[in-house]
């Protein structure tokens, strides 16, 4: 079992009111954010659940765009986040659903831009959240590791070489995670570290045949 | 490779073996799971003393009330009442109950606060600590001792149970938050290792079964109240604790009891807002009004 930290109990420093539906919200989307990578055209932000009844009342709109944004768990523009300058140069919309099939505090995220992406997540409680899904892709992200994101296509032997990159920079993998559409399809790993990658490193793994989407998430600070 | 600690009684056991403090083996133990230094453990105790400290001296000057327009304006009214009344119960008492508002308060209106455990509990081990740390004059070090011993107690809660009150109720939050507050005073007062961890047994045994019913889903209605409340229910767990009053049940055992009562309450009691305060007519009515 994976056992929280005291760091965990004690944190984040955050803007209220609600650590799973203000500060986990910024959390999903600065995860969000560091997946997609690019100034987005358009976001849709779908909450379900406890999310969308409750979201108004505990800014989770707001602390959705914000993270989106790139804004930390602690900002004090959170709370006028619809008014800043940042929040105005894209366009957002936010709906809000009934789905008990769907965690109570769910979010999709509904990209539009250069690259169109659909990102899912989940906040699980005391500002922890998971991400579990990119573009239809199973995956384990929860922002407490440095994580390796790769989707590239499904050929014998893409694991071990990647994992092999990663043993030259002597770092200790912590997950790996990974899931498929179909054999000889696409296919996606999210592999969890301990430390920090080189740049050399991450170049070599985005230089490897067959990659379609490579992208390296910086652990969120707590 | 060592085993790292995830209950009381091996807590209890380690202190008591290498003659170390709560705070120390927790350290300790954070330090051998690999993942942060002492360095980042203190550093971030101290970031969110700090935070919790601004928040209360914000939330006290402060009458906004929250987007909801439900509350925000109580920790003026018990400073005001104070300021010509004195409280039965001392002038310590009157600060934590003060600061436990000032807190909460400070939270609702999305001012920046430290989760501890969560944001609907934020006022409690704050309002505990820092008031009792300032009537004493307890260095800043020991402030950061008492801090981690608290996030010791929490953290081996939360091995068994997960802090939300959409799993366990609001004992998983405000009663999580009383017994870590319950240990960081009974710590900074110069308990035993048995008596700061009994205290916070004591604290959690009083809290078995408290719902989440938050009226219109919002942290406010009865969030708010209730820090004040299990702030001085901490101060009783510490004091009972200080004489010996010991908990028949063991203090994991407890924990048990409290996980598998989570789990046999109702989901409507879990921060669902389905039923409890949150579905009186008085809260229906709030709801119409307010989440149009």
């Amino acid at each position: 079992m994976n056992q929280s930290s005291i760091i965990d109990i004690i944190s984040p420093i955050m803007a209220g009111p609600s650590s799973s539906h203000t500060a986990g919200a910024v959390r999903l989307g600065l995860l969000a954010r560091n997946i997609y990578n690019a100034k987005p055209d358009k976001i849709t932000f779908k909450l379900y659940n406890s999310y969308a009844s409750t979201g108004k009342g505990h800014g989770t709109d707001k602390g959705l765009l914000a993270g989106v944004l790139g804004f930390s768990v602690c900002d004090k523009r959170i709370k006028n986040v619809f008014n800043t300058a940042e929040a105005k140069e894209i366009e957002y919309e936010f709906e809000f659903l009934q789905d008990f099939n769907r965690h109570p505090n769910a979010v999709d995220f509904v990209i539009e831009g250069g690259l169109n992406m659909f990102i899912s997540g989940n906040s699980v409680g005391a500002g922890e959240i998971e991400i579990t899904n990119i573009n239809n892709f199973m995956v384990k992200l929860n922002g407490k590791y440095n994580t390796l994101l790769l989707v590239y296509d499904d050929v014998p032997g893409v694991i071990s070489t990647v994992t092999g990159i990663i043993q030259k920079d002597k770092v200790n993998i912590a997950s790996l995670h990974c899931d498929r559409s179909g054999k000889g399809k696409d296919a996606s790993m999210c592999i969890c570290i301990d430390g920090d990658l080189s740049r050399d490193c991450f170049k070599e793994i985005s230089d490897l045949k067959n990659m379609y989407i490579v992208r390296y998430i910086k652990k969120l600070e707590s | 490779m060592k085993h790292s600690i995830s209950t009381f009684r091996q807590l209890y056991y380690t202190c008591k073996e290498q003659s170390k403090q709560i705070f120390e083996v927790a350290i300790e133990n954070e330090v051998d799971k690999g993942d942060y230094s002492e360095y980042n453990i203190r550093l971030q105790a101290k970031k969110t003393l700090d935070a919790m400290k601004e928040a209360i001296k914000e939330g006290l000057s402060s009458t906004e009330l929250s987007p909801s327009g439900m509350s925000g304006d109580d920790c003026d009214r018990l400073q005001k009442r104070y300021s010509n009344n004195r409280s039965i119960l001392g002038t310590t008492a009157e600060k934590i109950m003060k600061y436990a508002l000032a807190t909460s308060e400070q939270n609702l209106r999305m001012g920046t606060i430290a989760a501890c455990p969560t944001a609907g509990s934020c006022g409690i081990v704050p309002s505990v600590l820092v008031a009792y740390a300032q009537d004493n004059k307890i260095k800043e070090d020991a402030e950061i001792n008492a801090l981690i011993t608290a996030g010791e107690v929490g953290r081996i809660i939360s091995n068994k149970m997960a802090l939300a009150g959409a799993v366990g109720g609001c004992q998983a939050e405000c009663g999580v938050a009383s017994a870590m507050a319950a240990a960081a005073l009974t710590q900074m007062r110069g308990g035993t290792v048995k008596q700061i961890i009994n205290a916070s047994a004591l604290a959690l045994k009083n809290v078995l079964g408290l719902t989440c019913d938050p009226v219109c889903g919002l942290v406010e209605i009865p969030c708010v109240k209730r820090n004040p409340f299990l702030a001085i229910h901490a101060v009783t767990a510490s004091e009972l604790s200080m004489a010996d009053i010991m908990s028949k049940i063991p203090p994991d055992e407890v924990v048990d009891a409290m996980e598998q009562t989570g789990q046999l309450m109702s989901p409507l009691l879990k921060e669902s807002s389905k039923g409890g305060l949150a579905t009186t007519k008085t809260a229906l009515a709030l709801a119409k009004n307010i989440l149009k």
